[in-house]
């Protein structure tokens, strides 16, 4: 077992025991942070099949994020109000059922992520930075002015959605739905990394020419990896909702693609537990810090700054040692 | 709406658009020289503001307080280049933007914990305030239009300095190759510093300016960052020319489009409808702009081509 | 983690000068405040006035913890969460922002807690969203700008052109000014939420032959139109809500605000005992003048003293009806609930003024007596 390995081993230990052991100490909101640092680190997986395995940098993936989001606020409030969402020219009503609402996010983010994946894949390098920046900009201020769902205000939904056979309003019950869902989308992204996709988007990133001529269009790799990616954000998104019972645009903002983003620079890029650490420690700084004082952003910048000059390739690179190389 | 109106909403636009142009044109160097994305060029905007504003509550002049701002952001950029961020040229542009997002953080705060929470008042000089009459009988304060000549010189120094002198053809050679000009015996590490600070006195003078008709508190960098990054998206990465057309174009969609969208909407819809719609379409106007030019031209108007 | 909570509440306990010998507190209430980033000036204010009231009540046998939730609505959710599940915290309060407000209250409502409004008073809590637990001391969101109309009116203003940022509380402020206004429309605009160049706007205002302007551009949105306005020569009269003239934004306005009309529920020089020694005893704890929100701040910790001395939070009816009674003198003389728990207040036209070197507000007249807001009808309370 290589060290790596045994690291992912002791962060899923630790997301498994810590909630177990809050449960004892009846300490619930130790669960509720926990969840928080999970589906983070779900959206983070997300991004990290664009980044990490693809090289696309996207400053724009709260876009999705807040479209599964809005998904679930969106869903539910009609479940709330009982009105229709649309009756004509067929009824589509709310629901207050998870694996629906979920199943909506992450079509809606996918599409989403399919049609600016196709027009953002045009560019490259720090334009692709950009270019996806202002999709998320664009959805941003939309949500901020469109009034329907609560614009700026943002959406309540007073009681968290349901699971078939759980409570989900019991912290440690909606936690499993989380911790479940992150596992099997690490395993998920564990083996597409290691599939022949995986590998043809890997060699992609390295170098383009050479995917090209063996008759493969590193575009359309891309852009499934970059829709892929989006889908996974989108449903992390719908849980993020879900944990708070509350939508709003700042789900959108620059700042949430930017804290997606430093998660997986944190942990590492391009390992698959990479997000799940960056997550995690962000937590835990943001919570531990905030006590110290009301000025606690400076000591969070000043930690930040020493992680990138001085543990290169994040804290999973710098505890394990340098990726294997392919090469 | 009137001719007059109209007139009088380009320039509007036109002086947003030459403060942008402020702003861009350190962002678009750094990156064309060094290749360093910097989010904290924002912060650099807000030092600039600040150090007018105290320079001004002592001094009461406002020359001295725009001189202030310049040194101020100028030596607070070569500082920061000097200790971190020429540590990440080598790097790739994820861990700079970590990096310099930390910056963000450690410059907004550490401004609130030295000023206050409280904004900071900063005004026109006496001798620029109020309106002045244009020919066609437009009422126009002589501010914005001593905003817009300082913009529009600026710009005209930068052209010089980079097409005339020694530090520009160092510069125009460290775009190309930066190998190259450290063969040929040029401290890079020194051009680096020179440059950093240029680009920071600039947007430290861009905040001064307009600090004086906006409010100057903690967070003002970050929208004016953003715009920024559009303007040099649209213009073309490391290119001044790009940068200072893609301001212009900028500051005009922003301005036009939040003028003219709700009354085009109102025509056929009902005002109150008309004007909300209206304008969430504008806010959203300019990154519509920039997402057609990069579909349409992938290296922006005046980029090199990938 | 729990460790800085600990720390927290500990050094919280003795400000507020309590000293329980078994460590219970008899009620413990949870401030989720914005004290960091660029609205922390409201915050800070809210929790100033508040700890000041709790400081000068003496042993009251409260516990106050503080958080900070940066103005992020997630922030602020999970910081309830945290408050009621490890906290245990009896009654929340101190929230500035109406949004952030909406992602908390019902769900702390929900759940059986108190919740004390200092500052934001959103429609949608006002009226069949009310809930017998939530307590709004500040004002609803609609009433200063109601104000604001009513005062047009006498001011007998027959064209106004109005604008606010597009985003609910903006639409709510110019719907509320036009509820009372009574004159015509020169011109209506919604702003970009955050803008702060404001050239094109005025453009319009002075084209547009309205005899008067009401806006609603809360914090630095506030100060740039001001003093963008005051350099562009138009001088026709303003008119707005406190939020663009309290006392940590106008020195920033400067001259530019002076001679402004606007309306406020509260005002340094409100004649009352318990507001001259507010005013006095703020301005000698933290070296500056009191503004709007510390004084919602001091009058929410006075409401929540009042009704811990009468009743006991364990026995919810009972303290519930503490807290309705309102009995505790407010910084704005008289003050009572109305059946959605929202206040039924003076709402006073102040005129900026210059003191010295300090730009600050003085009473002119009442726009609105014992007023109301319209979305009382529609709860059931």
């Amino acid at each position: 077992m290589s060290r790596e390995t045994a690291l992912n081993a002791v962060m899923v230990m630790g997301l498994f025991l810590v909630p177990l052991w809050a449960l004892w100490a009846d300490e619930p909101f130790i669960i509720t942070l926990t969840t928080k640092a999970a589906i983070l680190a779900l959206a983070g997986v997300g991004l990290n099949i664009a980044l990490g395995l693809g090289g696309l940098v996207s400053l724009g993936h709260a876009a999705f994020f807040g479209l599964g989001g809005y998904a679930m606020g969106i869903l539910a409030s009609h479940a709330q109000s009982y009105a229709p969402i649309m009756e004509t020219p067929f009824l589509i009503e709310g629901t207050k059922s998870m694996p629906v609402i979920w199943v909506i996010a992450i079509i809606t983010s996918g599409l989403a992520a399919l049609a600016i994946g196709a027009l953002s894949l045009r560019t490259t390098g720090v334009y692709f930075i950009m270019i996806t920046l202002a999709f998320g900009q664009m959805l941003y201020f939309f949500s901020i002015s469109w009034p329907a769902y609560g614009g700026e205000d943002g959406l309540s939904i007073y009681v968290r959605n349901g699971f078939p056979g759980l409570n989900t309003l019991d912290p440690i019950q909606f936690y499993a739905i989380v911790f479940v869902i992150l596992m099997a989308v690490l395993v998920f992204a564990g083996r597409l990394a290691k599939s022949p996709f995986g590998l043809a988007l890997n060699a992609a990133r390295q170098s383009p020419e050479r995917v090209e001529t063996v008759g493969i269009t590193s575009y359309k790799l891309r852009l499934i990896a970059f829709t892929i990616s989006g889908m996974i954000t989108g449903l992390a998104g719908a849980l993020f909702a879900d944990l708070n019972r509350f939508v709003s645009p700042t789900m959108f903002s620059w700042q949430t693609s930017g804290e997606i983003m430093v998660f997986i620079i944190i942990g590492g890029v391009g390992r698959l537990f990479g997000p799940v650490v960056g997550a995690v420690l962000f937590i835990l700084l943001e919570h531990l810090l905030g006590g110290l004082s009301d000025y606690w952003h400076v000591y969070l910048g000043v930690l930040l700054l020493l992680i990138v000059l001085f543990a290169r390739g994040g804290l999973i690179g710098t505890l394990a040692g340098k990726e294997i190389s392919h090469d | 709406m009137s001719l007059i109106l109209l007139a009088e909403q380009l320039l509007n636009g036109l002086q947003l658009g030459v403060m942008l142009f402020l702003m861009a044109a350190g962002l678009t160097l750094v990156f064309g020289v060094m290749g360093l994305i910097n989010l904290a060029h924002g912060s650099l905007y807000m030092i600039g503001a600040f150090a007018a504003a105290a320079v001004a509550g002592v001094t009461g002049s406002f020359v001295l307080a725009l001189a202030a701002a310049l040194c101020a952001a100028a030596a607070a950029g070569a500082l920061v280049e000097i200790l971190i961020i020429r540590r990440l040229y080598h790097r790739d542009h994820l861990d700079q933007v970590l990096a310099t997002f930390a910056l963000i953080l450690i410059f907004s705060e550490g401004t609130r914990w030295i000023f206050g929470s409280f904004p900071l008042f900063l005004n026109i000089p006496t001798y620029l305030s109020g309106p002045v009459t244009l020919p066609g009988g437009i009422q126009y304060p002589l501010y914005r239009l001593t905003l817009i000549a300082i913009g529009l010189a600026i710009a005209g120094g930068l052209f010089l300095l980079i097409s005339r002198t020694r530090l520009g053809i160092q510069i125009r050679a460290g775009e190309n190759d930066r190998e190259m000009i450290a063969a040929l015996g040029v401290d890079i590490s020194k051009l680096y510093t020179i440059v950093f600070a240029l680009g920071a006195a600039l947007a430290g003078l861009a905040g001064a300016l307009v600090g004086a008709i906006q409010s100057v508190q903690v967070g003002m960098g970050e929208p004016v960052l953003i715009l920024a990054f559009v303007v040099i998206v649209i213009g073309g990465i490391g290119s001044i020319k790009g940068a200072l057309i893609g301001a212009i174009l900028v500051g005009l969609t922003d301005t036009m489009g939040g003028v003219l969208l709700p009354a085009l909407f109102k025509t056929f819809m009902e005002p109150s409808t008309a004007a909300s719609a209206g304008s969430a379409l504008a806010s959203m106007l300019i990154y519509i702009l920039m997402a057609c030019v990069l579909i349409i031209r992938p290296t922006g108007l005046f980029g090199a081509k990938a | 983690m729990t460790l800085k909570s600990l720390a927290l509440a500990a050094c919280l306990t003795a400000t507020a000068g309590m000293g329980f010998a078994d460590g219970h507190a008899k009620l413990k209430v949870g401030m989720i405040t914005t004290l960091s980033g660029g609205g922390a000036g409201l915050g800070i204010d809210v929790r100033d006035g508040f700890m000041l009231a709790m400081k000068q009540a003496g042993d009251t046998g409260i516990e106050v913890v503080i958080e900070d939730d940066q103005r992020k609505p997630d922030i602020a959710v999970q910081l309830a969460d945290k408050m009621i599940q490890s906290e245990k915290v009896d009654v929340l309060t101190g929230i500035i922002w109406s949004n952030l407000a909406m992602a908390v209250v019902p769900a702390a409502t929900a759940q059986g807690k108190f919740y004390l409004s200092p500052n934001a008073g959103p429609s949608a809590l006002a009226g069949k969203g009310c809930h017998p637990n939530y307590f709004n001391v500040a004002w609803q969101n609609d009433n200063l700008h109601e104000a604001a109309g009513a005062y047009a009116n006498t001011a007998d203003y027959k064209n106004s052109f109005i604008l606010a940022p597009n985003y609910p509380a903006g639409k709510d402020a110019l719907t509320g000014y036009k509820r009372q206004y009574s004159g015509a429309l020169s011109g209506e605009l919604f702003t970009k939420l955050g803008q702060t160049d404001y050239a094109a706007e005025i453009a319009q205002i002075r084209a547009s032959g309205a005899d008067s302007v009401f806006f609603f551009l809360p914090g630095g949105m506030g100060i740039s139109f001001l003093k963008q306005y005051a350099d562009s020569g138009i001088d026709l009269p303003v008119v707005g809500p406190a939020f663009s003239f309290d006392q940590g934004i106008l020195q920033a306005v400067g001259p530019a605000a002076l001679g402004v009309v606007n309306t406020s529920q509260w005002n340094k020089d409100i004649d009352n005992a318990t507001n001259a020694a507010f005013v006095e005893t703020f301005q000698a704890e933290y070296g500056r003048l009191p503004s709007l929100y510390a004084s919602q701040g001091f009058d929410t910790a006075n409401l929540l003293i009042s009704a811990a001395a009468k009743a006991d939070v364990g026995d919810a009816d009972a303290f519930r009806a503490a807290l309705k009674a309102a009995d505790f003198a407010s910084t704005r003389g008289d003050f009572a609930f109305g059946n959605n728990n929202h206040p039924i207040q003076n709402i006073y036209v102040r005129e900026v003024i210059q003191e010295g070197d300090i730009f600050t507000n003085k009473i002119i007249g009442t726009a609105l007596e014992n007023h109301a807001d319209v979305y009382a009808a529609d709860c059931a309370n």
